[in-house]
This record gives C-alpha cells, sequence and structure tokens, in this order.
C-alpha cells in the first residue's frame, strides 16, 4: 500500500496521448469577456436545469463578465468539485450549451464548456501564485472518517465536499493512477492525463488522503473498511470492455476499446504497429467513436464504425460523429458481426452480416476493436450490497446510500455508465447525505436546504 | 433622392452632417479629408490664446463589451498657433468653396472678441461659433461654461461678437445648467443667429480599481471633464427639444450629443434641428461614417416620402408636451407571442422585481396577490394560466403570461426581451376618451 500526494511524478512521458493537440483550446482573456457579455443572464435558466451538478450558469458567466474570477470559479466549484475536468469532458452539445435559449434563435449558443474552462483554470493559476485558497477546509475536528472505494470523479467529488467539512476522508484505488475514468478513456483531444493529475491533486490539498494500487478484496477487505470507518463510499465505475467473443477472436489484433484507450493514454511504452492500415470499431456509443477518432487522428488511414442498427438509434451522440467525420471515420449501418477471419494468424477481415438483406460479407482489417459497454464488476465489491439486473449498485435516490447501513455509492457503478459530471453530482449528494447524517452542516448547503 | 442640402441661419451645406469643434477639426489637413469623405460641414476646434495640455485626457465607459458607451475629455482649446489655423482655414476654404466652414471661439475680453472674430472671418469662415460651454480648465478662466451658466453674462458677450460678425453666429451651449431656455433665451436676446447645443456634460468618468486613481490620470491625479457619446444623447435631444419648442426660441438649432449614425441624426432633425455635428463617433471610427449617415438619411426620407431634410425638421414636436398633458385613459397591456418566447425569462424576473408583478410562469412560486392595491404583502395565490399555443421550445412551463388585467403597461417587459417582436405592447379600446392630469385639474377634480 503505498500512499501518493506528489502525482506528476507517477507520470510516465512519452505516452501517445501526448501526441493529440487540443480539440478546443482555452479561451484567452478578450475572448472570455465577449462570450460573457453576450450572456442574457436568463432568469431560471434552462442550462442550469441541463447541467446533472446544477451550477448556477448565469451567475458564474456574469461574474467573468465583470472581472471577479475568483467569485466565478467559486461559484462553479460550490456546485461541481469536479468543475476542472467537466469543463472539458462534459457533454455540453447534450446538456448546458444544448439548453441555451440562443438555440431557439438560431444564435451560436453561450460557450459555456470553454467559459467554464478558462475561469476554473484561471482561478486556480491564482490560488497557486497567490496561496490565497478558494475553499479552506473547516478548522474542527469531527472525529469521522470515510473510506472511499476507486479514485475516480465520484470519490474525488465526494471527499472534497466531506474534507472541507473536517471529516477524513481516505480514497483507496487499485491502479497506480487516480482519476478513473477521466485518467483511462477520456478522449486524449479533450483533456490529457496531467491535467487530469492537477484536478486529483487539488482535490487532495483540501485533506483527502489517496492509497493507491490496493485492491478491496485482496488488500484490505470490504468488512475492515466497514468496521473502521464511519462510512464507505463505493465510486468503483463499471467494470472492464463487455466482449463479443466471435469466433476468431483469439490472437492478436482484437481489443476491447477501454484497454486500447488506457494503452494510448497511459502506456509509454505503446505505439500502433507502422503497418497498422485498417480498423473496425464495433458498436454504436461514444466509446466506439472516441476509438475510431483517436486511430484516425494517430494517423491511421482506414477506420471505420460498424453498427448492428443505425445512426439514428445509435447511443453516441451526433457531433461526435460529426467530429470524427472530420478526421475520416465512416460509419457503416445496419451490419451484425459473426467472426474474425485470420490468415495465418493474421486478421485478414470481420465477416458481418447485413441487418436488412440478410447477405453475408467480409470487411477487410487489421485490427477489430470492441466498443460493446462494460461489464459490471460491483458484485464483486461485497455480496451484502444489492445490485439490480443490470449489476448496478442499487441506492436510495435521496442519500445514495446502498442497501447496506452506511455504506454508499455514485457514478458509473450506480448508473451504469454516464458522464463525469453526473458522477461529480452523486459523490456531492452522497457527501451531503453523510454529513446530514451525523449532524455537520455543509457550508454550501443554505438554510433552506439548497446548494 | 432627397435634397440634404441645408441653409442654417445664411451658412450652406451640402449634407446637414458637420464635424463637431474637437479633435477631429483641428487641423487643415483633418478638415479636408473629411470633406473628402463627404461631410457637409466643419466646426474647427476652438481658436483662442494659446493653451497648455495634459496627458492624459480621455476616458471611456465600456459597457458590456460595447466600447466608448461614454466617452469624456480633459483636453482644452486648440494648442497650435492661431496663425497656423487661420492659414489652413483659409486653404481648406479655397479648395472647398461649397462646403460650410464655421470656426469655434473662445476668449475675454471684448477686444479679444473683435479681434479674434475679424481674423476668422478674414481667413474666410462662412459663420462663428462661441464655445460657452467647456466644463473643464477654460471654466476656471472664465470662458466656456462659466459664460455658458451664466444667462446675462452670455448674452452680452453675444452682444459684443454682433457688433463685430459680418457672418452668422452660433452660440454653443453647455448642458450643465438647470434649465436650458435661460441660455438659450440669452442667446437669441443677444442676437445669435443660431444655437448649438449640448457642449459635454460635466462628469467623472471613472476610477481605477488597481491604483484608485481617478481617470484619465494626470500622473496620480484627475479632475472633472466633459462627458460626450452615445451615452448624452437622450439628454441632448431632451435640450434641442426643449428649445425647440419654445416661441422664445426664434433661431436654428445645430444638434449635437452622441450622434453616430443616420438614425441619431433623424432624431434630431424630427427634434428640431437643422443640422448634427458629430466628433465622438469620428473619434471612434474616423470620417468613413458620414458614408452611411448620407445614404442612410438619403434612404431614409425616400421611404417616408419626403423631399428634404427641411420637410424632416421638427416634425416630432408637436408631440412634445408636458406630463400633465397626457392621457391618463390611454391604456396598453403586453401581450407574449409564445410562438416566439425562447423562454429566458427575463420578463418575468423584470416585472416581478423591478415593475408590478404582472408576468408569471406555470413554475415556481407566484409572488404577487391581485386584487388588492398592496399587493405584494398579502398572501400568494397562483394566476391560472391561459391556454396558449404550442411554443417553439416545447416546454410551455417556460413561456411567461401576462396578468392583462393588472399589466399597467409600462413597457418594461417589452424592452427587456431579447426577441424582436415577441412582447409586444397592444392598445385595449376605451370609450372614456382623452382626459389629461390638466383636464382633471381643470374640472375640480383633484
Amino acid at each position: 500500500m503505498t500512499e501518493k500526494q506528489e502525482l506528476s511524478t507517477l507520470l510516465p512521458s512519452d505516452r501517445l496521448e501526448t501526441q493529440f493537440s487540443d480539440a478546443k483550446p482555452p479561451y484567452t482573456d478578450l475572448e472570455a469577456v465577449i462570450e460573457a457579455n453576450r450572456c442574457l443572464n436568463c432568469y431560471d435558466a434552462p442550462c442550469i436545469s441541463a447541467c446533472p451538478t446544477g451550477i448556477d450558469i448565469p451567475i458564474f458567466i456574469k461574474k467573468i463578465a465583470s472581472g471577479n474570477i475568483r467569485g466565478s470559479a467559486t461559484t462553479i466549484f460550490e456546485a461541481n468539485m469536479l468543475g476542472s475536468s467537466t469543463a472539458r469532458v462534459c457533454p455540453v452539445e447534450e446538456l448546458c450549451v444544448g439548453a441555451c435559449v440562443f438555440n431557439e434563435l438560431n444564435h451560436k449558443p453561450i460557450q459555456i464548456g470553454f467559459l467554464q474552462r478558462y475561469v476554473t483554470e484561471k482561478a486556480l493559476e491564482a490560488e497557486v501564485r497567490t496561496g490565497n485558497r478558494l475553499f479552506v477546509p473547516a478548522d474542527v475536528e469531527t472525529g469521522k472518517k470515510v473510506a472511499l472505494i476507486g479514485a475516480g470523479p465520484a470519490s474525488l467529488a465526494c471527499a472534497a465536499y466531506l474534507a472541507l467539512e473536517g471529516v477524513s476522508p481516505v480514497i483507496y484505488e487499485k491502479d497506480e493512477l487516480p482519476g478513473g475514468l477521466n485518467t483511462t478513456a477520456v478522449a486524449p483531444y479533450k483533456f490529457q492525463t496531467d491535467d487530469c493529475m492537477k484536478e486529483v491533486e487539488w482535490i487532495l490539498q483540501h485533506g483527502v488522503r489517496l492509497h493507491t494500487g490496493v485492491k478491496i478484496g485482496k488488500d484490505v477487505e470490504f468488512r475492515q473498511l466497514v468496521q473502521e470507518y464511519d462510512a464507505v463510499f463505493i465510486g468503483i465505475g463499471f467494470g472492464k470492455d463487455g466482449r463479443l467473443k466471435l469466433p476468431g477472436s483469439d490472437g492478436s489484433g482484437v481489443w476491447g476499446a477501454l484497454e486500447l484507450i488506457r494503452e494510448i493514454k497511459n502506456n509509454p511504452n505503446f505505439s500502433l504497429p507502422v503497418n497498422l492500415n485498417s480498423v473496425l470499431v464495433i458498436g454504436g456509443g461514444n466509446t466506439a467513436i472516441d476509438v475510431a477518432r483517436e486511430l484516425a487522428m494517430l494517423g491511421i488511414p482506414n477506420v471505420n464504425i460498424v453498427y448492428r442498427r443505425t445512426r439514428s438509434e445509435m447511443p453516441g451522440y451526433q457531433h461526435e460523429l460529426e467530429g470524427a467525420s472530420k478526421y475520416g471515420v465512416r460509419m457503416m449501418e445496419n451490419v451484425v458481426p459473426i467472426s474474425i477471419v485470420r490468415d495465418g494468424g493474421v486478421i485478414r477481415s470481420l465477416k458481418v452480416k447485413s441487418n436488412q438483406s440478410g447477405e453475408v460479407f467480409e470487411l477487410s482489417c487489421d485490427w477489430v476493436v470492441e466498443a460493446i459497454g462494460q461489464e459490471s464488476h460491483a458484485i464483486a465489491v461485497s455480496p451484502d450490497i444489492a445490485v439490480d439486473e443490470m449489476g448496478r449498485v442499487i441506492v436510495d435516490s435521496g442519500t445514495y446510500m446502498t442497501t447496506h447501513p452506511n455504506v454508499y455509492a455514485g457514478g458509473d457503478c450506480i448508473n451504469g455508465g454516464k458522464e463525469v459530471v453526473n458522477a461529480a453530482a452523486d459523490g456531492r449528494e452522497a457527501a451531503f447525505a453523510m454529513l446530514r447524517s451525523w449532524g455537520i452542516k455543509s457550508r454550501f448547503i443554505k438554510d433552506d436546504g439548497k446548494i | 433622392m432627397a435634397d440634404l442640402s441645408i441653409n442654417m441661419c445664411g451658412i450652406k451645406s451640402p449634407n446637414p452632417f458637420w464635424l463637431a469643434s474637437g479633435p477631429p477639426s483641428n487641423c487643415g489637413e483633418q478638415v479636408m479629408r473629411a470633406f473628402e469623405m463627404g461631410w457637409g460641414g466643419a466646426v474647427w476646434k476652438t481658436l483662442g490664446k494659446p493653451i497648455v495640455n495634459v496627458d492624459s485626457r480621455l476616458g471611456a465607459v465600456d459597457y458590456s463589451g460595447t466600447k466608448m458607451m461614454g466617452f469624456n475629455n480633459i483636453e482644452l482649446i486648440t494648442d497650435r498657433p492661431l496663425d497656423a489655423n487661420f492659414k489652413e482655414i483659409y486653404e481648406v476654404k479655397r479648395r472647398y468653396p461649397d462646403r460650410a466652414v464655421v470656426v469655434s471661439l473662445m476668449a475675454e475680453s471684448k477686444e479679444e472678441w473683435r479681434e479674434i472674430v475679424q481674423r476668422s472671418e478674414d481667413a474666410g469662415a462662412d459663420g462663428l461659433e462661441l464655445n460657452f460651454g467647456c466644463p473643464h480648465g477654460m471654466c476656471e478662466r472664465g470662458m466656456g461654461s462659466s459664460v455658458g451658466q451664466e444667462p446675462v453674462v452670455l448674452e452680452k458677450i453675444t452682444s459684443w461678437v454682433m457688433e463685430y460678425a459680418q457672418t452668422p453666429v452660433l452660440v454653443k451651449l453647455t448642458p450643465n445648467v438647470t434649465d436650458i431656455l435661460d441660455p438659450g433665451v440669452a442667446a437669441v436676446r443677444g442676437g445669435g443667429n443660431g444655437i448649438s447645443l449640448i457642449n459635454t456634460v460635466k462628469s467623472l468618468i471613472g476610477v481605477d480599481l488597481d491604483t484608485l486613481f481617478i481617470k484619465p490620470t494626470v500622473g496620480a491625479e484627475s479632475t472633472s471633464g466633459g462627458y460626450c457619446g452615445p451615452a448624452v444623447k437622450p439628454i441632448a435631444l431632451n435640450m434641442v427639444a426643449t428649445l425647440a419648442r419654445d416661441p422664445r426660441i426664434t433661431v436654428p438649432i445645430s444638434g449635437i450629443g452622441g450622434i453616430s449614425n443616420w438614425q441619431d441624426s433623424v432624431e434630431y432633425f424630427a427634434l428640431g434641428a437643422t443640422s448634427v455635428q458629430v466628433c465622438t463617433a469620428v473619434m471612434h471610427y474616423g470620417y468613413r461614417i458620414v458614408e452611411d449617415m448620407i445614404d442612410g438619411l438619403n434612404n431614409y426620407l425616400d421611404e417616408m416620402g419626403m423631399k428634404s431634410v427641411n420637410d424632416l425638421i421638427g416634425k416630432a414636436i408637436p408631440g412634445f408636451v408636458e406630463w400633465g398633458e397626457l392621457d391618463l385613459n390611454y391604456d396598453i397591456v403586453a401581450k407574449i407571442d409564445a410562438s416566439k418566447c425562447i423562454g429566458c425569462g427575463l420578463c418575468y424576473i423584470s416585472c416581478l422585481d423591478g415593475a408590478h408583478q404582472c408576468v408569471h410562469t406555470n413554475k415556481g412560486q407566484c409572488y404577487a396577490y391581485h386584487g388588492e392595491p398592496d399587493h405584494g404583502f398579502n398572501p400568494r395565490i397562483e394566476v391560472s394560466a391561459p391556454i396558449r399555443h404550442q411554443p417553439k421550445n416545447g416546454d410551455l412551463a417556460h413561456v411567461p403570461f401576462i396578468d392583462e388585467k393588472e399589466c399597467v403597461g409600462c413597457n418594461l417587459c417589452m424592452l427587456v426581451c431579447p426577441v424582436p417582436d415577441c412582447i409586444t405592447m397592444e392598445e385595449i379600446s376605451h370609450s372614456k376618451g382623452k382626459e389629461s392630469w390638466n383636464d382633471r385639474v381643470a374640472r375640480g377634480l383633484v
């Protein structure tokens, strides 16, 4: 068991992800002020309702317009401690930006993600420069300790809100790098691991302890955590890539999407074979689109997505598919994979069947990447934690408490895989529920119970 | 094509757009470039005894990303030798005989006024403008606004000038007075051939938040300046119209203050100005803005069926009355076009917090109790929503509705609405006929 505070030293250089440039580079001061001044400052604004963490978006934008950078960032972090990463990884087109009233006028909607990135980065730079922290932990000894399993967005958010009120959160992470999917899976043209480590370090600064390389059930028993701590938070995400196990899968060249993305993002020894020419990605979700775009951006000439239904039915976002198509990624609809065809052990093609004509044909390729969702691993934590038929941990919708007393859960392990911002909201609500149960008042909750 | 030429108390120009006295009319080279762009006339930067200027001199108010909504200066009159100015005036007039060159003047003694009036006219000025307006620097020396604020002195000095002047004389007024009619009437009484207004409004443009120095700074100090630019237009329009409707003001008016485009100028003409003068907009964008001013005014006059700019002068004045003459029986209410509403909620919150609590939504609390005159202190009740068309965003809860019974017709919701024609104010028919406050007083009802 190792305790980590200096995370940047853990991060290997020469990662393939560093070859990606920022798809949405940061705003300058002038760009931010011009954009902030465009905001109508709606009352009961639809962008707020569209945000899972309910950030008071018009307020933080008006504070940018008035030059109140610290106040603006505080407004964001009060609602969402992962305001730095969510500014960049949120599908804003589907959330706040998609709800902007300017869409109704056929005006360009306010670029909320850009503004949030601008102001959180600027405020955190100022924090480092001046030493004047945005949030100072309460100087009280509550004596309460919380163990959090998994160092992803849900646990990080939960731990931050707890630490600020004098509770001692301790995060246990099975991997060497914390951050969860922000570290291992987020598309590198949106957000890279070094920025993710900065965010985790910022959260830890508020009095959160982190143990990496600790597997619950192997290095530490779940029962032990329940006994030693006043509460336990499960933020373990969803599990490994689900696999099709097609005939011909055995052998090289068949990847799970998350597995491959993680190699690109975190493994300094990973590189793509020089003769890799053609990749087929199976799936219709955002992970399928992400991995296809990443491979195309890394120079693979033919990267295509095969999906069993149609474009209008796919769970992946249309704006993401359009983004990938700019790098040459195309999608074939209505085809079901049957088997992987190999020539002397080397992949020759993917045999598929048309959903419409029933015709069976081969699509030549060098690699097959499967992006068909994740398997649940929640059940492995403890048999005392009830899960639903999809393997999702069952929680009370108000308190995020599981069927086990004093054990809470949030993030992908309860929703089966949503956005980082959903996990941040879950972690916050679970923290507030724990604090309420101990009679501790969060500074972010007003007397009327609202944030 | 309408006829844009004007004759302002004998000063003729091919169009009504003149440079106001200020930095854009500081020297001959500038004025010639302006005339080349199409300006109809120029009022030369004020001439007088040599002065010394300070650094810095200008300050601005930016508003919501718009630069220079308001502008101020602590610059004084010309800091160039009089001889050079007169030589250039002569040269400009020689090259552009059809344009109006008016020379702004500021002097102290009667003898000084005589000399500077005669030298200006010798140089070829088409007219003179007496600067009784500057609210900074020169007023401390008994000139500028210190003259404009004393009707007796203003009338006296105007009459001195009239003794010597062979060309038409405009008296330029300061807005820094209680009633603009006092200096206006004095200018006419003194014999002035025309009135130009407004000069700048005495102002303090702001404070630097880092240093707490007042802007514009001269070292660590500053002083009151003169405010101008788009922000002052409503102040100037009121003063122009106040003079234009008064029967004692028998001379033409040259309108000044916040004019940036042809639309602004139309308002000035409609409120009684014969020519308009522009400074800040030129300082912001250059002389080129006159092209749209001429073009836009021409198209407007054509669309309105007016043959010349003279047809427009004073057209809005009959509607400018005292409050006591307004019709108390005239009723309008706000209407929201649900098909246009984008759901920003600004009409709701502005009426709730800033007006009369007559706009409601289907979500959230309704704070207003209606039916009692002191609504707001009574228990809250819901106002039932009328049946409405499906709005554009499909979310009925986002479209506010008006309690027409309580709506006071104030315009606020329409003014804050970002969507054109989404909120309109519609007249309610009434059979009571017009009745003003003055009517009620006359009938002994109040």
